[in-house]
């Protein structure tokens, strides 16, 4: 029982869901305004939890759960991901036809299995996470069950999914075979004393190609374009944001807790990752003309500079890692805030980047915002955006990966191409058939909130940040 | 003498199998899903392999996971199939093309 109190985040969200699952197959759809609200609730009230002993109580249950700072911090993230995907939801959904109670839900249990996920001290907890997550987000891809693409997306996102969670198990089946243990201080101490065997490199290797898919970096990245155009784009914006902070802060916990004596042998792989995802991610999404598909190829890219800041493998690198999640999911979240402002006089959504023609003449502020995620996302000095690649690039030089720091920085100005060009499209283009001029006030609230806290206003948070995310970072060493 | 080489090796070939079967396969998506069935029972044969071997128990429990996990898994595919095939009429793999780029 003493060791239940440590798990208070999960508790709340677990059996909140639960009952609000009840009152969702009791009142029906007409309740999704309040069941949404509710969830938004419990989730506050999770990440109020991890003020007492859920993000200081250690390793408990005999080993399998880690309630510490990394955790705390990672699950912040996450539950603030989850409730902007809840708020920005009921609007869209009532435009398509399609509200139903299961949505807020279903992203309170995938924040159960995401908590579970940041939370792993043992390959087991890993597992059961990654899959309650998973399932979840499956069914949240395909949730418009009637819109073909949305179809298509749940089924490739599932069979790609189902096939990325056989790869890790069989990794994990493969080190478990040659640690002898499941547990990732009991690996962290194997690997040290016997080194690395060949079974073990395998079992590795397939375990991190296993997280690879879950954060998307190449080369297990197919599914994220289909998936990001094809699920409905409060869906999106959430697969973009939480799911993809929580599935970083695993890799990196494993990388470092499990396999830190191996830091040299994976190293060469999150590296290898790390640079193909910046080139693919930059090159792939110049011919793009659905947004939703940009966007996907951005946070393919920038997968690839958090991962920089890994393969750095000391104290500050995690520490950069946590920063650029941070950043990451702020710049993303008012992306696709933009993205569900665009919208026909009719109301009805569009997504091709034509379409955005003129909009500083026709929606200044709108545009002035997305101007400023996407000048944020490419890196370009006074805003925040750069800071993140700033601190990576720093993690990466200090230990003693100055080349790829370089070749990142490089990158970096490939990829500003395709955002410049959405910026040219805003600015200097004819204006094209003016979006709809009626306003959300939650999502106009949400736009001017995180185009705010990515503005050179950021930079003074970043005493804080940093030390939050070294507080956090610490808890691995 | 059936040693701990033989189980890994039987269990490699039917985890090659199933990522063959998902990615040869052209014809229909309940073979995907069954492919996917065995790449987790290869990893259980694993598990259980290992778990014997090495006199641990731990091993056979995460087998019990897998499987509980793999029944959810194959309930939720088959939930998204069944809402694929009505809108589309086709569970053929070629035919899952609506989207590309």
């Amino acid at each position: 029982m003493g060791n239940l109190i440590y798990t208070l985040p999960e508790l709340i969200l677990s059996v909140g869901a639960m009952v609000l699952l009840l009152v969702a197959g009791w009142v029906g759809d007409s309740a999704t305004k309040a069941i949404g609200w509710a969830a938004v609730v419990l989730l506050a009230l999770a990440g109020l939890s991890l003020v007492g002993a859920a993000s200081h109580g250690g390793l408990v249950f005999g080993g399998l759960y880690h309630a510490d700072a990394f955790a705390g911090f990672a699950k912040v993230l996450i539950y603030g991901a989850a409730i902007v995907s809840i708020l920005l939801s009921p609007s869209y959904f009532e435009r398509m036809g399609a509200v139903r109670a299961e949505y807020p839900i279903l992203i309170l249990l995938s924040a159960v299995g995401m908590g579970m996920m940041v939370s792993a001290a043992d390959l087991l907890t890993l597992y059961v996470g990654l899959e309650l997550q998973s399932l979840a987000a499956y069914v949240l891809a395909s949730f418009m069950r009637r819109d073909i693409r949305s179809a298509e997306a749940g089924l490739k996102y599932f069979i790609l999914g189902a096939l990325a969670s056989g790869i890790l198990l069989y990794g994990i089946a493969l080190l478990y075979g040659f640690t002898g243990t499941t547990q990732f201080g009991g690996i962290h101490a194997a690997i040290a004393a016997r080194g690395v065997q060949t079974g073990l490199l395998f079992g590795m290797v397939f375990t991190l190609a296993g997280l690879a898919f879950k954060i998307a970096a190449v080369p297990f990245h197919m599914w994220t374009p289909d998936v990001y155009e094809g699920a409905p784009t409060p869906v999106t914006a959430f697969f973009a944001s939480a799911p993809k902070v929580a599935a970083m802060a695993l890799l990196t916990r494993v990388a470092v807790e499990a396999m830190g004596p191996a830091t040299f042998e994976w190293r060469q792989i999150i590296i290898f990752m790390a640079l193909t995802s910046i080139v693919l991610g930059a090159v792939a999404a110049i011919g793009q003309t659905n947004i939703k598909r940009l966007l996907a190829y951005s946070s393919i890219n920038n997968i690839g500079f958090a991962l920089i800041g890994l393969a750095a493998g000391t104290q500050a690198g995690v520490s950069s890692v946590l920063v650029y999640m941070t950043v990451y999911i702020v710049m993303t979240l008012g992306s696709f805030l933009c993205v569900l402002a665009m919208r026909d006089a009719d109301g009805a959504y569009v997504e091709e980047i034509a379409a955005l023609s003129g909009l500083s003449r026709t929606r200044p502020g709108l545009a002035a915002a997305l101007a400023m995620f996407m000048f944020s996302l490419a890196g370009i000095p006074p805003l925040f955006g750069f800071y993140p690649k700033f601190a990576v690039f720093q993690a990466a030089t200090v230990a003693g990966l100055f080349w790829l720091a370089v070749a990142g920085a490089v990158g970096s100005v490939v990829g500003a191409y395709y955002y410049l060009k959405i910026i040219k499209t805003m600015y200097f283009d004819e204006p094209a058939v003016p979006f709809s001029d009626h306003r959300e006030p939650i999502e106009g609230g949400l736009i001017a909130l995180s185009a705010i806290a990515i503005s050179p206003l950021g930079y003074l948070a970043i005493p804080l940040l940093t030390a939050w995310t070294m507080a956090a970072a610490r808890a691995l060493f | 003498m059936i040693g701990l080489t033989h189980y890994l090796t039987v269990s490699a070939i039917l985890f090659g199998t199933g990522v063959f079967g998902i990615f040869l396969n052209r014809k229909n998506l309940i073979i995907i899903l069954m492919a996917i069935e065995l790449i987790l029972l290869s990893v259980n044969i694993n598990l259980v392999a290992f778990s014997a071997y090495l006199h641990d128990l731990v091993g056979q429990v995460f087998a019990m996971f897998v499987l509980t996990v793999a029944a959810g898994e194959a309930a939720i595919g088959l939930a998204i199939l069944v809402i694929y095939f009505r809108s589309r009429g086709t569970i053929a793999v070629d035919d899952v093309n609506r989207m590309k780029g």
